[in-house]
């Protein structure tokens, strides 16, 4: 072949044809740049090398391991086993001491306030917020509101279970739907909602019936959010005395809330979070400044 | 320049070529061969090793409900910026959970892998947030999430599931391996609007067909099954059938 590109030596160029021909046009065999030719020669090489270091072909009942005997699950097994043992020095004194003590000693509570933030923005930021200032249905977590208790031992509790999740200990207790499973009629609701406000310290509506929006709250609403509507935090019912609302204190949001009942859902953490990252989460929720 | 079309004397296997330039047909057909090989090598094996799917306790086909939320997943190109494959790595272990499994998607008709994240991995987004929030997010994602940039879907609330067809599809599944028995299928209307339903008359049935399967109304709308029923109910499903405290990650290494 060599002997024939001599032969074939373009006039314009000079340069050796490849011996192909179209239509009277030739194809000049220039070489491959040297630096490109390397570089491909090593790559094959790479390939080679490769094969016999790292798992590559597959064989009729197995595949080859590779002399190293890298394995990507064990790595992966490796490296958390690393990141482990990094974390131990506060990881091992955060297990062991419980969470008043986590949050007088400054060190311990700067460790956990920093592994709770990061768990929190990728966990509990989607409902709760970046600066879990909650939304409408999701609470803030900022404030003295809790409707499970604000408490460092409820605070886990709640993280752990959940409210109204499939977890068998979680917080259960719903608030009925008054109006569509037709327990009360229309016009008990609206006073309810009057009284409600009324006890709110919002302005009642124009011929607020005051007095009867009483009579149905003490008979219907106060065995949970007690006489004086101040709640109750064994059974997540809000304390309706105050000025913070979770879905709404506009009058037709608690017409609608006493009518369809509400039953936010908080998922269980449990399983899906190990214990250190529960303990994390619960100091830095507890630490966010609404803690009691 | 008369010689340089004259042919060499002596006619090598290499320059054999001609034929190929000269014929197209044959040229592709001989690419699609020499490709193939690459294609060979890498995927049949993985049909007969055994090695290639791990035993794990759990992990169950889909029920009617959730395949057609897996349909409208797929309608929707969810893929196009969810993936569903947490990788071996330590950071995306320690964000989204254990790493994902060949069994978790070995009923997933295409599998919804993947490595472009616009958003969040999805293998294990099941149990993570409230029926509440899915709707809320599915409809309007700015509502829950500021800063997200996902399109809304609030029509898939608003639309009732076209699902008459569910069991023509488990039928397919099951043509490919996935073990839909023929009581599934038959059952799959009912199943569906089951599990749609809470605290339906038949939950326990469909229970024994799909152990774990999650029963309740998803969309917060007793009055019809709609898309969101089923988007939701494939979501809250996704990544929860393997117990990882069951699971033995020494014996499962390769």
């Amino acid at each position: 072949m060599a002997d024939m590109h001599r032969q074939n030596i373009d006039a314009v160029t000079g340069v050796s044809t490849t011996g192909h021909e179209w239509d009277g046009i030739r194809e000049l065999n220039n070489p491959l740049p040297r630096w490109w030719l390397w570089t491909f020669y090593a790559c094959i090489a790479w390939a080679v090398l490769y094969w016999v270091l790292f798992p590559a072909w597959p064989l009729v009942t197995g595949y080859t391991y590779g002399l190293l005997g890298w394995k990507s699950r064990e790595a992966i097994q490796a490296d958390l086993a690393q990141l482990r043992a990094q974390r131990a020095v506060f990881a091992d004194k955060l297990a062991a001491a419980s969470l008043p003590e986590i949050e007088q000693n400054p060190e311990l509570l700067a460790f956990a306030r920093a592994q709770g933030r990061a768990a929190f923005g990728d966990n509990c930021a989607p409902c709760h917020g970046a600066g879990a200032a909650g939304t409408k249905g999701y609470p803030n977590l900022n404030d003295d509101d809790w409707l499970w208790g604000g408490t460092l031992d409820q605070i886990h509790a709640t993280i752990q279970h959940g409210a109204r999740s499939a977890d068998p200990d979680a917080h259960a207790g719903d608030m009925p739907a008054f109006g569509r499973d037709g327990m009360l009629p229309r016009p008990d609701i609206v006073a309810a909602a009057d009284y409600v406000r009324h006890i709110a310290g919002l302005a009642p509506a124009p011929g607020a019936d005051l007095a009867k929006g009483g009579e149905v709250f003490d008979a219907n609403c106060a065995a949970c959010h007690g006489a004086e509507g101040k709640g109750n935090s064994e059974l997540g019912a809000p304390n309706l005395a105050d000025p913070i609302w979770l879905y709404g204190s506009d009058r037709a949001t608690i017409i609608q809330t006493i009518s369809n009942g509400r039953a936010g859902l908080m998922p269980a953490w449990k399983g899906r979070l190990d214990d250190g990252t529960l303990k994390a989460l619960t100091v830095y929720v507890h630490t966010l400044g609404g803690g009691l | 320049m008369a010689t340089a079309t004259t042919p060499a004397p002596r006619k090598s296997l290499w320059q054999k070529h001609a034929f190929f330039e000269r014929n197209s047909i044959w040229l592709i057909i001989g690419i699609l061969l020499v490709i193939s090989v690459g294609g060979l090598v890498e995927i049949v094996p993985l049909f007969y090793l055994k090695s290639t799917i791990e035993k794990v306790s759990g992990v169950r086909p889909w029920t009617p409900l959730e395949l057609a939320g897996r349909n409208i997943y797929v309608r929707e190109g969810c893929y196009n910026c969810h993936s569903q494959m947490i990788r071996p790595l330590r950071d995306e272990v320690e964000r989204y959970g254990h790493y994902s499994l060949a069994a978790e998607s070995m009923y997933d008709r295409p599998f919804q892998w993947g490595s472009k994240r616009t958003g969040p991995d999805l293998a294990r987004v099941g149990g993570k947030y409230s029926d509440e929030w899915q709707r809320q997010h599915l409809a309007d994602p700015r509502s829950v999430v500021p800063g997200s940039i996902m399109p809304g879907y609030p029509f898939l609330a608003e639309s009732r599931l076209e699902a008459a067809d569910i069991g023509q599809d488990m039928k397919v599944n099951a043509l490919y391996g996935v073990p839909y028995t023929e009581e599934m299928i038959a059952a799959a209307a009912a199943d569906l609007r089951t599990q749609a339903t809470t605290d339906a008359a038949d939950a326990e049935a469909l229970q024994q067909r799909y152990p774990g399967a999650q029963i309740r109304d998803f969309d917060g709308n007793l009055a019809f099954v709609s898309e969101a029923d089923a988007l939701i109910a494939y979501l809250q499903a996704l990544g929860t059938m393997v117990d990882f405290k069951l699971y033995d990650d020494k014996a499962n290494i390769r």
